[in-house]
């Protein structure tokens, strides 16, 4: 007989997950209760919590992260409506490029927004005084304020809650709305009675899912809060880091971000568990298109202002300043240069080895995360071990820490004995899939709810043993949202800037940290040229992914 | 034991072959990355075969990254140069840095323009100038020193560098709160200035017209943007500018000692001392090499003196309450 290694597996898995997880945040607690001398103390709370300069940070995030959470589901809710459930033109169109905004890093959009909203230099304020006779220090927008800020935060935010809200519209039964409508009901009265309450469950995860990206997000803050002069939560723990490194107060200033997202986490659970009585069983008919009659055009026209927040205007201002000597001024045919590509792809020596790193990274990244989460999924899916439970809570459990905590806690465990990886790849690796595992879990767990398990029984009963059964039956009809995983994770990867930031040296430096870098002196033509780079990589990876993913499908052997 | 400068080195073919068989050298710097980059270029052209990897940052934050790589027993740094002449002073205590004078440099640079036990040499000099933008500050507003800058017609219209990032502006805010006391950055921090990071960004900042007067900057990069056309005055202050020593050193676990040897040499070589005069028109250490055509001496400024053994001993409390003053 075949040995059987499920039982190894599960528990090298676990063992594995545990180590990811445990080591980096019981570093984080261990050190956030330890004194310079090495004593145990809560004098780093103390000290955090009667301290202005981290109070402050405390008080301003949760503003934002308030503040984003209500802008995302005023702007989210509509536009899913209207893209899921009206007869909007270009629905489909708008609904890929809201999916489309999200390839753009959130520190890319940040400045690409100071590109064209710093009060003097930005293109929006110049247009503004050209149109109205202003003078030259009169500014329409301030991107350097909390309210720059919040708009910036909430423009890449926005979709995560409108994926949610659109799909939720796309599930939601017509009969409902079909009922109420023969029973009398106008349509908005339905919309009204029967819509919204139906979606209210979901636009209130949504809610949670905006607040938790806000709260956790550094790249937007340390461009725009910093230069207006305020810290957030993750600055103020990025700075503690800066010399002369403070790693116990960077612990314990990370133990309240911890804590809020687990709440929020369980928050957000309970909404989303609500979600069931939408759906009692039996066939649906799809959704009921409303028919918009003349509102038709001023929808799209709403959906494509929206858009142009963040999309259409921040590329024009990449753009503008990629072929710009200074990015404060508009492109024409005579001014047109290729300084700013010259400089970044032949003197500049970090590009080439960063796109190295980040590629490879990305890669790897992608591949080890889509395969750890279709085993544990696997496992998870088909109660293949008991004990399975476990791993189904330890693949989530990164979702509670945010990336510069997790950045926190990794410097803290991997700059000792044993395992001193921090200076190599291994420990972006290591940070990058344990950001990723958790969406990576989620995507292939609910794709093997859709594969049968009485083909993997034939396998079984055939003979083969469970990793057979999976390489030769399961996997082959996973594929495609094993694609889908993959490339999640790599976009994902790519655009990490936060654990990133804390855990790369000099050799180990990603695009995303030279972009950073180059931020803080300044030198925004490179920046643009980059960043269009990482968004032009990261869009030919996705096509050609999808160009793998829309060829048939392999057909189990006969 | 009695210290004393190593013996001076010739650069002998033996030294060349040794640097191009380990063919890369890492230069962590704080130089603008639009002169230290052709700065490695003109090297790589000059000893073929030798790659210079260029790591820029800002003096504080490579004393931070240095910190922690030499602290986690990582082996990267060659060659480091930056504009915080405080770090050199740990770095030589800490025993980290590699002494080293070529012949040349032991002939035609000035006794104060390096260390005594030859740990490290001063690469350049710039200044921390102030500087405007003249299609928006009108003649009559021009200021004339830092105190100008407190008027209430300048509120909005500032931008400066950050001493927790930047070496310039940490020995900057040194010397000015010694000439001007703290009391100056106390009312400077309530006239709502853009506060950016590097040194090398007021220069970019009022070129694009984002804030009419730097309070401080990298003077040659104003000089450089003026110089290519953008309507750019360089001020120096009647209190007094500050001046910024840019010291290079080897280190001791350098991963590639022989070509980081020759990087410095020829840095401080007639040749690439005038290479970085005429691309940016700093101040050249070496006594052969003149200032660049143009710009005004450096003897006929009044400059505020530069003390970085009194840097280091009060780098930590000039952070923190900058901090409290600007809140960032």
């Amino acid at each position: 007989m075949t040995r059987d290694l499920s039982r190894p597996i599960l528990i090298a898995v676990s063992a594995l997950l545990a180590a990811m997880i445990v080591l980096p945040v019981g570093w984080l607690l261990v050190v956030s209760l330890t004194n310079k001398e090495g004593g145990a103390t809560l004098g780093n709370f103390v000290a955090l919590f009667t301290d202005p300069t981290f109070v402050d940070p405390l008080i301003t995030t949760l503003i934002i992260a308030c503040s984003v959470s209500v802008i995302c589901c005023l702007v989210a809710a509509p536009l899913g409506w209207l893209v899921a459930r009206t007869d909007m033109p270009l629905a489909r169109t708008v609904r890929t490029l809201v999916m489309a905004s999200l390839v753009t890093p959130p520190f890319v959009g940040a400045i690409a927004w100071e590109m064209l909203a710093a009060p003097n230099s930005g293109l929006l304020n110049q247009l503004w005084r050209l149109m109205s006779g202003m003078p030259s220090d009169e500014a329409l927008f301030d991107i350097y304020s909390l309210t720059g800020l919040i708009f910036v935060i909430s423009c890449y935010t926005f979709p995560y809650v409108f994926i949610l809200v659109a799909n939720a519209l796309d599930r939601m039964p017509g009969e409902l709305e079909d009922a109420s409508s023969m029973l009398g009901a106008k349509t908005w009265q339905t919309a009204r009675r029967i819509t919204v309450p139906l979606a209210l469950p979901t636009l209130l995860a949504g809610a949670l899912v905006a607040f938790l990206q806000a709260l956790n997000l550094f790249g937007s803050p340390a461009i725009l809060a910093i230069p207006a002069g305020f810290h957030t939560l993750t600055t103020r723990i990025w700075s503690l880091f800066q010399f002369p490194p403070k790693p116990e107060l960077a612990a314990a200033a990370s133990v309240p971000l911890l804590v809020l997202t687990i709440l929020l986490l369980r928050a957000q659970a309970m909404a989303l568990g609500r979600r069931g009585y939408a759906v009692l069983g039996g066939k649906y008919g799809a959704p009921r298109s409303i028919r918009l009659g003349w509102l038709r055009g001023p929808a799209v026209a709403l959906a494509l202002f929206v858009l142009a927040m963040p999309l259409f205007l921040p590329y024009a201002a990449l753009f503008n300043s990629a072929f710009s000597r200074v990015a404060s001024r508009i492109v024409t045919p005579e001014t047109i240069t290729l300084h700013n590509v010259r400089f970044t792809f032949l003197e500049l020596s970090s590009t080439m080895p960063a796109l190295k790193n980040t590629f490879l990274l990305a890669t790897a990244s992608a591949t080890l995360g889509a395969l750890l989460a279709l085993l544990i999924a696997y496992i998870v899916a088909r109660k293949a071990v008991r004990g399975h439970r476990v791993l189904a809570f330890l693949a989530t459990a990164p979702l509670a820490i945010p990336g510069i905590v997790l950045g926190v806690g990794l410097f803290l465990a991997y700059t000792r004995p044993p395992l001193a990886l921090y200076g190599t790849l291994w420990i972006l690796l290591i940070a990058f899939v344990t950001i990723e595992l958790p969406a990576a879990y989620q995507q292939l767990g609910s794709a093997f709810h859709a594969v049968h398990p009485e083909l993997e029984e034939a396998g079984r009963m055939l003979g083969a043993t469970r990793l057979r059964t999976l390489a030769d039956i399961t996997a082959p009809l996973l594929r495609s949202a094993v694609i889908a995983t993959w490339c999640f994770i790599f976009v994902a990867t790519i655009r990490e800037l936060s654990a990133a930031v804390i855990l790369f040296t000099s050799e180990t430096k990603v695009l995303s940290v030279l972009i950073f870098d180059l931020k803080e002196s300044g030198d925004v033509g490179a920046i643009a040229v980059l960043s269009l780079s990482m968004v032009a990589i990261t869009t030919i990876v996705i096509a050609a992914a999808n160009r793998l993913h829309a060829r048939p499908q392999m057909r189990p052997a006969t | 034991m009695l210290s004393a400068a190593p013996p001076p080195q010739a650069i002998t073919p033996e030294l060349v072959e040794a640097a191009k068989k380990e063919g890369k050298v890492t230069y962590y710097t704080a130089m603008d990355l639009s002169v230290a980059e052709p700065v490695a270029k003109a090297f790589e052209a000059k000893y073929p075969g030798i790659k210079v990897a260029v790591e820029r940052t800002g003096a504080e934050r490579l004393f931070n990254r240095i910190g922690q790589e030499v602290g986690s027993n990582i082996k990267r740094v060659d060659v480091a140069n930056s504009s915080d002449a405080a770090h050199f002073i740990v770095w030589k205590r800490q025993g980290w840095l590699e002494p080293f004078l070529s012949a040349d440099m032991a002939e035609n640079l000035p006794a104060d323009q390096r260390d005594p036990d030859g740990a490290f040499v001063n690469q350049r000099t710039h200044l921390s100038a102030i500087a405007y933008n003249t299609s928006l500050v009108k003649p009559e507003d021009v200021p004339k020193g830092f105190n100008d800058l407190l008027d209430p017609k300048y509120v909005g219209k500032l931008v400066k560098g950050h001493p927790g990032y930047s070496g310039t502006i940490m020995t900057a805010t040194h010397q000015l709160s010694k000439a001007l006391g703290w009391a100056y950055f106390e009312k400077l921090s309530k006239q709502k200035v853009l506060q950016v990071q590097s040194a090398t960004e007021p220069p970019k900042r009022i070129e694009a017209g984002e804030r009419a007067v730097a309070v401080d900057g990298s003077d040659y990069l104003f000089w450089m943007a003026k110089e290519r056309g953008a309507p750019i005055e360089v001020v120096h202050a009647v209190e007094g500018t500050p001046q910024i020593s840019n010291p290079m050193a080897i280190f001791k676990a350098a991963p590639n000692p022989n070509a980081a040897r020759l990087l410095v040499a020829w840095i401080m070589s007639a040749e690439g001392q005038q290479f970085i005069v005429n691309l940016s028109g700093q101040y050249p250490a070496h006594k052969l090499v003149k200032a660049k055509a143009g710009r005004p001496a450096l003897a006929s400024i009044k400059t505020l003196p530069e003390d970085p053994a009194e840097v280091e001993k009060s780098a930590d409390e000039i952070k923190t309450r900058y901090q409290r003053l600007f809140k960032v």
